[in-house]
């Protein structure tokens, strides 16, 4: 059945929303925190109406353990939070990762340290949200710099958390999340909704942590009759607790291994005006509206200017970094914290360009001017 | 002993390699085994059920059953558990933590499961102590006893579980210990059977440990120990304070009806959905 085109002039909060229950989301559970609240409050009045179940924990710590836990009984499920309680989730996102539990974080950021600025916009999370649990291990982070892109990019994160059997954070900026554009949900456009993989094997043939050559394993919800063991102790493939270093490294290895085999099927973003480009600004989130911007009013004067922009953080989206590295003469990296981005960026450049930064900690959004004066300063 | 053959060969997990981690003597096998016992007698089928737990010498349990088992990070089983629940009402949630796990650094989560009144079973093994990092004192560590965090003396005071979760809003609560342990298995069936969150602090011992360092003697001699300090609520209650002073009450201590989550969100649904709520 064709889905009717719907018109909506939606906040990014509420984009999101959108993204997820279209996307199946049925579970969510969270703790209320600016500038992502709106997601908690839209979702306890849309969820019972599909079924679906919105509960408001004790903490985030709390709210990701339950998530965690619906995921496993089978319910598509998600959290948002901001910075503090994005900390917090930290642990149990850890045990997401290493029970291979599919499920979706929202991190609206905002200031930090601690409890920094809960109003003002910033882009301070890219490393936490790569790096904030302890352990090697892999992570998907997906950032949105439109409203079209919120809804997409849900869809996208419950999709790709599905496939891949890992965490999934959606990372928005306090200027997406709170700013409206009009957009069309689906309309007659077709949307892919991906579904986790359940074994097909009789349950006692179903191995719940397999090497497989994808290296994703098939995933049995709890209570269909596959009885297995999940835990966030190192495990051998049948979920048991090792301490064996060759079931040990194969393990490691397999998560790192699903995620850097596919590293195309999650990398997206976007060239604009790359090809010819002498300078390129490299940008994400609020910031690449503003980048956008600055590449139009350059190349009205006559300054060869592109974008590349991304919607994907993590895994970096190192060969499309490395193209405009190669074309450019100089590039250059703003973002709204001291150079998180940029610092991967450098990493990977090897001397082909030159590499600039603009970096704003100060709560207020990096401007089109402020790119274009840089422009003008390297050119 | 031909009935706890075929339990064994019923529940335990056969791929899973044993022995188990515990102590020889440790009360975590026993509890188990009345574990077992009761949910046999219940007649939930093994892929009804789901064990989770936390860290500790506690939290190793499910691995060795034969269910859904989830063993998830340290003190946080309670908020997996209600995820699992609340997404498939229709499994039968078990939750076996530890006394550290479910006071200390859970304590949170356990007051507002029990506030919430979630359908699910929290089994606390309290054995006075975090067991598994090597004897530190927990929140039940009663006053005045050596810990190797308190080898001086512990100075704080104790939480007493149970009572706590009574206060906290828990449809039912039990004590019992090890060393009743056919007690223990009735405890455990009354909880299982129980719509609501039900709550069965189970006193054990870590001879190890605590026992090793507060000079209590064997593991039998710290169940003796059990069997002489317990008392049942219908004998408690005719006995007056100062004769209680050094006892602990074992027994159901709460039996209640009180509204579930679950039936309260099922509610929630029908209104968002404007159908009036049954
Ligand atoms: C976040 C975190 N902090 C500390 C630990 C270390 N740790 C493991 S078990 C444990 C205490 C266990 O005590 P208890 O819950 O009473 O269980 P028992 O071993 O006595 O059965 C601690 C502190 C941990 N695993 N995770
Ligand atoms: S350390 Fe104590 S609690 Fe842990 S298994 Fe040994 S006796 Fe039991
Ligand atoms: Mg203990």
């Amino acid at each position: 059945m064709k889905r009717k085109d719907q018109e909506k002039l939606l906040q990014g909060n509420e984009a999101i929303v959108e993204g997820a229950l279209r996307a199946g989301c049925r579970f969510f559970a969270g703790y209320p925190i600016t500038p992502a609240t709106e997601i908690s409050e839209i979702l306890s009045t849309r969820l019972p109406k599909v079924d679906g179940t919105f509960i408001q924990m004790e903490d985030e710590i709390a709210s990701m353990g339950a998530v965690i836990g619906a995921s496993l009984a089978g319910a598509k499920s998600m959290t948002a939070t901001s910075g503090p309680g994005f900390s917090l989730m930290q642990e149990n996102l850890g045990f997401a990762c290493i029970a291979e539990v599919p499920c979706v974080v929202v991190n609206v950021m905002r200031g930090g340290p601690s409890t920094g600025l809960p109003t003002s916009p910033s882009q301070s999370d890219v490393m936490q949200a790569r790096w904030g649990t302890h352990g090697d291990h892999p992570m998907i982070v997906l950032c949105p710099s439109t409203i079209r892109e919120c809804y997409d990019l849900t869809i996208r994160a419950f999709n790709l958390s599905e496939k891949y059997r890992n965490p999934v954070i959606l990372l928005v900026d306090e200027v997406i999340a709170h700013m409206r554009e009009k957009i069309t949900l689906d309309g007659s456009r077709p949307i892919d909704i991906f579904n986790r993989v359940k074994p097909t094997v009789p349950p006692e043939w179903y191995i719940p942590y397999e090497d497989t050559p994808t290296g994703i394993p098939a995933m049995a919800d709890f209570g269909e009759g596959y009885r297995y063991h999940v835990t966030g102790l190192t495990h051998d493939i049948r979920g048991f607790p090792t301490s064996k270093p060759e079931e040990i490294d194969l393990f490691i290895r397999r998560l790192f291994r699903k995620i850097s085999q596919n590293f195309a099927d999650m990398q997206i973003g976007e060239f604009y005006q790359t090809e010819d480009a002498e300078i390129t600004v490299i940008a994400y989130g609020c910031v690449a509206r503003s980048a956008k911007r600055a590449v139009i009013d350059a190349r009205e004067r006559g300054i060869r200017a592109g974008l590349l922009k991304l919607n994907t953080l993590w895994p970096f989206m190192r060969t499309q970094v490395e193209k405009v590295l190669h074309t450019s003469d100089c590039v250059i990296v703003p973002e709204m914290n001291m150079g998180q981005v940029s610092r991967e960026v450098k990493r990977v450049n090897k001397g082909a360009a030159k590499v600039f930064t603009i970096n704003k900690v100060d709560g207020t959004i990096i401007t089109p001017q402020e790119i274009m004066g840089k422009i003008r300063e390297v050119c | 002993m031909a009935e706890v053959t075929k339990l064994i060969h019923e529940y335990l997990r056969h791929d899973k390699k044993f022995p188990h981690v515990w102590c020889p003597g440790c009360g975590i096998g026993i509890m188990l085994g009345a574990l077992i016992r009761a949910i046999d007698r219940t007649g939930f089928s093994k892929d009804e059920i789901v064990m989770i737990s936390g860290i500790g010498c506690t939290g190793r349990l499910p691995v060795y059953v034969d269910f859904n088992t989830l063993h998830t990070t340290h003190g946080r089983a309670l908020t997996f558990a209600t995820g699992v629940k609340l997404a498939k009402p229709s499994l039968k949630v078990i939750v076996i933590m530890g006394d550290g796990d479910a006071v200390a650094i859970g304590g949170n989560h356990f007051i507002h499961a029990a506030r919430r009144n979630i359908d699910v079973t929290a089994i606390i093994l309290n054995n006075s102590v975090y067991g598994m990092t090597g004897g530190q004192f927990s929140p039940t560590t009663p006053y005045g006893m050596k810990t190797t965090t308190t080898m001086y003396s512990n100075v704080e005071q104790a939480f007493k579980i149970s009572e706590l979760a009574i206060t906290a809003g828990a449809a039912f609560v039990a004590r019992g210990t090890v060393y009743h342990t056919r007690g223990l298995d009735s405890l455990f069936e009354r909880a299982f059977m129980k719509k609501g969150f039900s709550v069965v602090e189970v006193i054990s011992h870590c001879h190890t440990q605590y026992g090793r360092l507060n000079r209590m003697g064997t593991a039998v001699e710290m169940m003796e120990w059990q069997r002489d300090h317990a008392v049942t609520v219908e004998k408690a209650a005719q006995m007056n304070e100062e004769e209680l002073r050094d006892k602990f009450k074992v027994g159901v201590l709460a039996d209640r009806e009180l509204p579930v989550f679950e039936d309260e969100y099922g509610k929630i649904r029908a209104m968002s959905k404007g159908t009036p709520a049954k």
